[in-house]
C-alpha cells in the first residue's frame, strides 16, 4: 500500500494535475480571504470556508478522476492485480494519496487564521474555535467526496466521463437540501434531509460541532472505499 | 509449478474456457499456442490473478491462486500482452515502485541493477517511459515481471514489437531465464515456440487441442509412413501404377501442381519404406517423379492441424 501512495503521490506532481488542483484551491481561497476579511478588517473566516465548499465539489473530481479510469486504459491495473497487495489496499492506497494532495491545499487555511490571528488588534481574538470546527468540515467532507468520486472513477476506463460524473454527482448530492423542499411526504423528506451533505457542513459553519456529522462524514468515506473495492472484485468475475 | 486443472470462464453467455488442465514443473518453458481469441490471454490472467476462473483451479507452487492469493502471487512474474507502465514515471522510478509493490525483500540496489542489466535497459534508466520504444518499453515490462525473483514467469507474447536481433536476444534470455523459473510464455510466432519451450500447449476456441512436446506433438501427428510426391504425368494412369505397389495402403490427391502434375499424399501400410519402390515404377512408366518428401509437420501445420483439423492447408 505505501508503494502505491508514494507512486500516486509522485504522479499528481510529475504531471500539471497536482499543480493545477493546489492552484485553483489556493487562488479562490485566496480571493474568498480578501472578500470577506482582508477588504472589510474581519477576522471571521466561515465566510472563506462556505463559499470554497463550492469549489471542493468542482476540483475534488480533477485529482481523483485518474484513479481508477486511467489504470484501466492503460492496462497497468494488470500489474496491481498481479501483485500481492489486496483491493482494500490498492484503493486506500489511492484514497490515502489524493486525500494527501487535498490535505495539502487546506493547510493554506490554516496559514491564513495563522496571519489572520497575527493581525488582530489589541482586546479583539481571534475565533480558532470556530477556525477548527471549520477546518475539520472541510477535512471530512473532502474525504466523503473524494472516496465517493474514487468509487464513480472504478466504474469506467474513461477519465473524461469520470471527471463529470463525478461533477454531477457531487452537485447532486449538495442539492439534496432544494430537493428535499419539494417534497411533501414528511418521511422521504426526512431521509433526504439525514442525507444531506450540505447541512452538515453548515452546521460546522454555524460553530456547531455534531458527533453526528463526524460519523455522517466518515461513514460515507469508509462506504464508498469498500463500494469501490467491490466494483474490482465484481470485474475478476465478470 | 504450475497445474491448472479444468479451468472453466464464461463471459456472460459466452464461454471463453471450457475445461483446460495442463501442468508445469519448475525449471520448465511451457509454450501456449493458439489462434486469436482462442483464450490464452485469459488463461494467464486468471493464473495470475488478474480475473477469476468461474470454474475448475489453477495452483501456482502449491498455492491455489483463489484461496490463496497473497502467497501466490508473491511468486509470480506476469507480462500482460500490453505491458503495464506508468507513461509518466522513469524506468527507475518505475522499478522501485514495482520493488515496494511486491513487497521484494531481496537487496534492492544490486538486484535492480541485476534485473536492469538482464533486460539491457541500464542505459534508459533515467529516461520516462512515455519516450521509449515499443521495444524498450517490451523489456522494462519484462523487467517489472523479474522484480523480487519469483519462481513463476507468465509472459504474454513477450516478443511482439522487438526487432530481428531483440527477437533473438528476448528469446536467448527467455532461454537462461527458464533454467531457474517455470516460464510460461504464449507467442504467435511458431517457430519462437519450437525454439525456446520445452513443452506446448495448444488452444483452441476455449479447449485444450494439444499438451505435449513439440517433438511427440510432430511425431504423433504425421507418423514416419507418409510421403508427399510430385508426380508428371496423366492422372489416371499414375494412379493405376500406384494401385500395383502392395505395401501402400492409400493414397490422396491433394492438388494439381502444375499442368500434368499431380501431388499425392501417400501412406504405407505398416511404415514400410516404399520410397524406392514408388520411384522405379514410375521410371518405368515414363512418369517422372519432380518431388518426393517425407511429410514430416512443422510447427505451423500441426497447429493448424490441431486448430482447423485441415490438415491438408485448404487447398483441396
Amino acid at each position: 500500500m505505501t508503494a502505491i501512495i508514494k507512486r500516486e503521490i509522485l504522479s499528481y506532481f510529475t504531471s500539471p494535475l497536482g499543480y493545477v488542483f493546489l492552484a485553483v484551491f489556493y487562488a479562490f481561497s485566496g480571493l474568498f480571504l480578501w472578500m470577506n476579511c482582508l477588504s472589510s478588517g474581519s477576522a471571521e473566516m466561515s465566510g472563506v470556508f462556505s463559499l470554497m465548499f463550492y469549489v471542493i465539489l468542482v476540483i475534488i473530481p480533477v485529482l481523483t478522476m485518474r484513479t481508477f479510469a486511467e489504470e484501466r486504459r492503460q492496462n497497468t491495473d494488470r500489474l496491481t492485480l498481479s501483485s500481492p497487495v489486496s483491493l482494500f489496499g490498492v484503493v486506500m492506497g489511492k484514497f490515502i494519496a489524493a486525500f494527501f494532495v487535498f490535505f495539502c491545499a487546506c493547510l493554506m487555511l490554516l496559514l491564513y487564521a495563522v496571519f489572520i490571528s497575527a493581525a488582530v488588534g489589541e482586546g479583539a481574538e481571534f475565533g480558532w474555535a470556530s477556525f477548527w470546527g471549520n477546518f475539520a468540515a472541510i477535512i471530512l467532507m473532502g474525504a466523503a467526496f473524494i472516496s465517493i468520486d474514487i468509487f464513480i472513477s472504478s466504474l469506467t476506463d474513461n477519465q473524461m466521463i469520470a471527471a463529470l460524473g463525478s461533477i454531477g454527482s457531487n452537485i447532486m448530492i449538495c442539492m439534496f437540501d432544494i430537493i428535499s423542499n419539494y417534497i411533501s411526504d414528511d418521511g422521504v423528506k426526512n431521509v433526504i434531509n439525514s442525507l444531506s451533505v450540505y447541512g452538515k457542513y453548515l452546521e460546522f459553519n454555524q460553530g456547531i460541532f455534531s458527533l453526528f456529522s463526524v460519523v455522517f462524514f466518515l461513514s460515507i468515506s469508509g462506504a464508498f472505499i469498500f463500494l469501490a473495492t467491490r466494483v474490482l472484485e465484481r470485474r475478476r468475475w465478470a | 509449478m504450475i497445474e491448472v486443472k479444468n479451468l472453466f470462464k464464461n463471459y456472460g453467455s459466452h464461454t471463453a474456457l471450457k475445461g483446460i488442465s495442463f501442468c508445469a514443473e519448475d525449471g520448465e518453458v511451457l509454450g501456449f499456442l493458439g489462434p486469436n481469441g482462442a483464450g490464452k490471454s485469459t488463461t494467464m490472467n486468471i493464473l495470475t490473478g488478474c480475473i477469476s476462473p468461474s470454474g475448475g483451479e489453477a495452483v501456482i507452487n502449491g498455492e491455489n491462486i483463489l484461496e490463496n492469493p497473497m502467497a501466490a502471487k508473491k511468486n509470480i512474474g506476469y507480462l500482460p500482452e500490453i505491458p503495464p507502465l506508468y507513461l509518466d514515471m522513469t524506468v527507475d522510478e518505475y522499478l522501485n515502485f514495482v520493488y515496494g509493490l511486491k513487497k521484494c525483500k531481496l537487496p534492492k540496489k544490486s538486484h535492480l541493477e541485476e534485473i536492469r542489466d538482464l533486460t539491457g535497459i541500464d542505459d534508459v534508466r533515467n529516461r520516462i517511459i512515455r519516450n521509449l520504444s515499443k521495444g524498450y518499453r517490451q523489456r522494462v515490462g519484462l523487467a517489472q515481471a523479474l522484480v523480487g525473483n519469483p519462481k513463476t514467469l507468465i509472459l504474454d507474447e513477450p516478443t511482439v514489437g522487438l526487432d530481428p536481433k531483440q527477437i533473438i536476444e528476448m528469446r536467448s534470455l527467455i532461454k537462461r531465464l527458464g533454467k531457474n523459473h517455470t516460464v510460461i510464455l504464449s507467442s504467435h510466432i511458431l517457430p519462437e515456440v519450437q525454439a525456446v519451450c520445452d513443452k506446448i500447449v495448444v488452444i483452441n476456441n476455449g479447449e485444450l487441442a494439444a499438451f505435449d512436446t513439440a517433438e511427440n506433438l510432430s511425431r504423433k501427428l504425421s507418423g514416419d509412413n507418409k510421403l508427399t510426391v510430385h508426380i508428371e504425368g496423366e492422372r489416371n494412369k499414375v494412379e493405376k501404377i500406384l494401385k500395383t505397389i502392395s505395401a501402400l495402403d492409400r493414397y490422396h490427391v491433394s492438388r494439381t501442381v502444375e499442368e500434368n502434375v499431380t501431388e499425392f499424399e501417400i501412406e504405407s501400410r505398416d511404415n514400410t519404406d516404399i520410397r524406392r519402390e514408388i520411384f522405379n515404377k514410375m521410371a518405368e512408366n515414363g512418369c517422372p517423379i519432380l518431388l518426393m518428401k517425407g511429410s514430416e509437420l512443422t510447427l505451423e501445420e500441426i497447429f493448424l492441424k490441431l486448430t482447423t483439423g485441415d490438415f491438408y492447408g485448404g487447398e483441396e
